[in-house]
């Protein structure tokens, strides 16, 4: 029975509900059967785990090619460019994220998320007032989808007039990282690499641009600001321009919309959200417990034998570290699959932890406070038209393709 | 729930008297509430502050990012005590269960919390000491009288001893700009908690950022101007410098003075407790009223070869006091042991610098991840070939799994490579204390469980 | 209203320094300073600041908003 449990969870029929499969996974802290991967799935091996020296992110230390894990087409989601610092160990890994934070975060910039504040709430107002019929509204292609996607241009500092090809390029990459089983391999290979190509393209010449007359985006301060750790190469902003984009926008499309399917499937919370936005901030904590955006981690690997509850990992083992598993532990949580924003304690393991703890973490948090707190406050008696929503193919982003929902009206 | 109702009785109309209204005194006096505690309460403090935290008055303080009078500690829990602040506890009657203050009252209680913590140790020299711009740091008022001086923008400080709190003070110097001189009696600061090694990037951080270190030299004697101002030191190296701001940053004392004669364990090293924070009498004798916790108890520490550790860390006192107050309202069965692992954190020169376990037991270290010359790393010590203790120069997020290596007394060196491992982390060297204590080598203990519930001691027969 | 952070159990994620840059700063990459009191109007930011703790190590005054974490405060060491 458990030997089907991997399978399982990849397998496209539980997309809506894995929660079952964890539990059963749970039974078995260290699941391993055959050639796959190690599988953990308990809060505190987990939490152990992502604090580990002896864990390493770094692909080449993988025993068997990356290729025999069964979600490394779908987790592979760069191609020509060199690793980006989440596929590298320190001490590479860490001078990376820290130019990276450099033009993002404290100590050198402080502000930049708080100060974002206006303008996001500004793309949230814009998406809703888009709205055009009530009676049957996708909230993932109509709001989720579009908005991280904005956010991330006007991170980088894309011009206005050219977010609308970013964005076919972004959607185009983001289905080529969800095939659809039916289609044509060939064909989805090749769309696909030519919209990173010319996404690559285009960013390398607005590099290029930039570095000749910086601005005050973080594309021009990646490409030009010199601190400590030097400058990095046009071809490692490209990678960690790639990352932002791919790890910071799926990652938040599904927050966002699982929060909502998750608020529409309890609406007394939707009620007190749309009552008090403040709210939003213990929501978006218990979501990234109950829902988490990145489901698992399939990408770390062992430098050497370890044991973990009596088992032995051996050198070079791919491990899985079910993060969504983890989060709804009851060792740790108390009534775990409860959604309940009013739980004092919300330790989660949603955005990871450890040196690879999710980059974007605040801006995500931010997002996804303002979009559910105003799409609770403006849309009037929402409701959901399918339940449940059709999900993407992703095991790992996991979260509705679709979410088809109505209301009788949108308020000012 | 008690047999003669004796426990209840104490929870519904018993009296409690916590002297000591700083962390620690407050942790416990909220703890006490949270486990149902519904008597008197009152807390004894010699400052007349309620209590603050410390910690940030060697750093957010002293780069006057915030002032010595909003310091407060938040309230984690209403504690509905009567307080005296202002007021120090003078004696202890053990017999009449009664404790003395300094303005003739006496208040009597059920159960004793003795949390009155350390002091700074002054410059021996008295009438040196009472120069003007003569310094200490420990309490609010020593901060806002020291900022005031620092803010004047003095020609040069100089600073007296180069632990955590000496080097963070010249490392908040030197980022407002003035002129620093660091005298130091060993070879290199903060040797005395991480050894030499690890002392030794201590010295370059200082001297990168344009701190005028002076290693292996003592004070002798601080001269002042016709005024009673401080003008200059001398050393004992038969050098001289001139500084218009001295701080004296020599350590601690423990207060215990006021239970002279009490009758009870206290002295210069502190009050002796057992790991379940009751108080020893001067014969030996574990108290069934009288709990100790923070800066001022010294307890066995299974881990560590059940030394009595004394431990000025934030962390011990709140996890004293919260053991403390748990044991206070409980049967013997329900009791817990303070079995904290020691863990302390320091900021100075834009490092963060995180240490757990007990390096100063540690007789080798090995520099497990990343490098010294970097600044960035993380050094774990040897004690008879296990792991007792580690540290991280900005490398934090690595630290709970050498913790994890501490707790279960696994072997050292690590047998085991990690990510970020340099040349000169394939070997351990001497950690190089200066005087490292030697304790018996008993049995070993781990530690396991994460909720203090569920925290297990497990013992295991002596290695050797 | 007053604040404290565990710094021993603090590992430097910053969340609270991008949430409430006026209260919260890194000094360095991974020293945090922060301001012992702040006043009212930062309630905002500082509910944003507490619950994105990872490790839950900002402590504020009982009564007010965003309170503080939960009873379980050993957990995830």
């Amino acid at each position: 029975m458990t030997e089907a449990i991997l399978r399982q969870i990849i397998n496209y029929a539980h997309r809506a509900d894995p929660y079952p499969l964890y539990e059963e996974l749970r039974k078995t802290p260290v699941y391993h059967d055959a050639d796959g991967p190690f599988v953990l799935s308990r809060y505190y091996d987990i939490q152990s785990l992502l604090h580990d020296p002896r864990i390493s992110s770094d692909a080449r230390n993988l025993k068997t090619p990356a290729t025999a894990n069964p979600l490394a087409a779908e987790a592979d989601d760069e191609t020509a460019l060199p690793p980006s610092f989440l596929r590298l160990d320190p001490p590479e890994h860490d001078r990376l994220r820290r130019m990276t934070n450099r033009p993002f975060g404290p100590p050198h910039s402080p502000r930049r998320v708080h100060e974002m504040h206006g303008e996001l709430k500004d793309i949230v107002s814009g998406l809703i007032d888009g709205i055009d019929n009530p009676d049957r509204i996708d909230l993932v292609d109509q709001f989720s989808y579009p908005f991280p996607v904005t956010v991330i241009c006007r991170l980088l500092g894309v011009p206005r007039e050219d977010e609308a090809r970013f964005h076919s390029w972004a959607d185009t990459i983001a289905a080529s990282l969800d095939p659809d089983p039916g289609a044509d391999t060939d064909e989805r290979a090749k769309v696909s690499h030519n919209a990173r190509t010319e996404l690559g393209m285009y960013l390398a010449g607005l590099i290029e641009e930039r570095r000749k007359k910086p601005g005050a985006d973080m594309l021009s301060q990646l490409s030009t600001a010199g601190g400590p750790d030097g400058v990095m190469t046009t071809m490692e902003v490209l990678s960690t321009a790639a990352l932002l984009l791919i790890a910071g926008h799926e990652t938040t499309v599904n927050l966002i919309t699982n929060g909502m399917l998750t608020l529409l499937r309890n609406p007394d919370v939707l009620e007190r959200l749309r009552k008090d936005p403040n709210l939003a901030v213990p929501v978006v904590e218990e979501l990234l417990r109950f829902e988490p955006p990145v489901q698992l981690v399939p990408q770390r690997t062992t430098l050497t034998d370890i044991e973990v509850r009596g088992v032995t990992i051996p050198k070079g083992a791919s491990l899985w570290l079910v993060l969504a598993a983890g989060n709804r532990d009851p060792d740790r949580f108390e009534d775990p699959d409860r959604f309940d924003p009013d739980r004092g304690d919300i330790q989660h393991l949603g955005f990871g932890s450890g040196i690879h703890s999710c980059f974007g973490a605040p801006l995500a948090r931010l997002e996804a406070q303002l979009a559910l707190s105003e799409l609770a406050r403006r849309l009037e008696n929402p409701r959901l038209l399918e339940d449940p929503p059709p999900y993407r193919q992703n095991a790992v982003l996991r979260g509705p393709r679709h979410l088809p929902i109505a209301c009788d009206g949108i308020r000012p | 729930m008690s047999v003669d109702g004796s426990l209840d009785r104490l929870k519904r109309e018993g009296r409690i008297v916590v002297v000591g209204a700083s962390l620690a005194g407050l942790r416990a006096a909220e703890t006490l509430r949270e486990k149902g505690f519904a008597g008197s309460l009152t807390m004894i403090g010699d400052e007349p502050y309620e209590p603050y935290d410390r910690p940030p008055l060697s750093k957010q303080v002293l780069l006057g990012r915030a002032t010595a009078d909003r310091t407060g500690l938040p309230r984690l829990r209403a504690v509905d005590a009567q307080w005296r602040l202002g007021v120090p506890a003078t004696g202890l009657d053990m017999a009449a269960r009664r404790v003395r203050l300094a303005d003739g009252d006496e208040v009597e209680y059920d159960r004793l919390l003795i949390a009155t913590g350390v002091r700074a140790r002054p410059w021996p020299q008295e009438d040196e000491a009472e120069l003007d711009g003569v310094f200490v740091l420990r309490t609010r008022d020593d901060a806002e009288a020291l900022e005031r001086s620092l803010a004047q923008g003095p020609r040069r400080v100089l600073v007296i001893g180069a632990g955590f709190t000496g080097s963070e003070i010249a490392s908040a110097c030197r980022e407002r700009g003035i002129a620093v001189t660091v005298a130091e009696r060993a070879d290199a600061p903060l040797v005395g908690a991480l050894g030499g090694v690890v002392g030794e990037v201590a010295a370059e951080l200082q001297r990168k950022h344009g701190v005028d270190l002076r290693c292996g030299v003592m004070v002798t004697r601080l001269e002042g101007d016709s005024a009673g101002h401080v003008r200059a030191a001398h050393f004992s190296d038969g050098s001289t410098v001139e500084a218009d701001v001295v701080i004296v940053s020599l350590g601690a004392q423990r207060n215990t003075e006021w239970l002279a004669g009490s009758g009870l364990g206290a002295g210069l090293r502190g009050i002796a407790c057992d790991a379940g924070c009751r108080a020893f009498d001067i014969r030996g004798i574990v108290t069934d009223d009288i709990y100790v916790a923070g800066d001022v108890a010294r307890s066995p520490h299974p881990l560590f070869g059940y030394q009595f550790l004394s431990l000025e860390h934030w962390g011990n006192a709140v996890a004293q006091a919260e053991t403390a107050a748990h044991n206070m309202l409980s049967e013997s069965a329900d009791r817990r042991p303070h079995i904290w692992v020691p863990a302390f954190w320091s900021s100075q020169f834009g490092v963060n610098i995180k240490s757990v376990g007990v390096p100063s037991m540690g007789t080798e270290i090995l520099i497990a991840q990343g490098s010294r010359s970097e600044h960035r790393f993380t050094g774990v010590y040897g004690y008879q070939g296990r792991v007792i203790g580690a540290v991280t120069f900005d490398q934090t997020k690595w630290l709970q799994f050498y913790q994890q290596l501490i707790e279960t007394t696994a072997p050292f060196p690590p047998a085991f490579p990690t990510v970020d491992r340099r040349p000169e982390g394939q070997q351990p060297i001497p950690a190089d204390f200066p005087d490292p204590s030697v304790p018996t080598h008993g049995p070993t203990v781990t530690l396991s469980g994460y909720a203090p519930d569920d925290r297990r001691l497990t013992f295991t027969p002596a290695r050797h | 209203m007053r604040l404290v952070v565990d710094l021993n159990r603090c590992q430097g994620y910053a969340q609270c320094a991008f949430l409430a840059p006026d209260v919260f700063a890194m000094h360095g990459d991974e020293s945090l300073l922060y301001r012992p009191e702040v006043e009212e109007d930062r309630r905002e930011d500082m509910a944003r600041a507490v619950a994105a703790c990872p490790v839950q190590a900002i402590m504020v005054d009982a009564n007010s908003p965003g309170g503080n974490p939960g009873s379980d405060r050993e957990a995830g060491r």
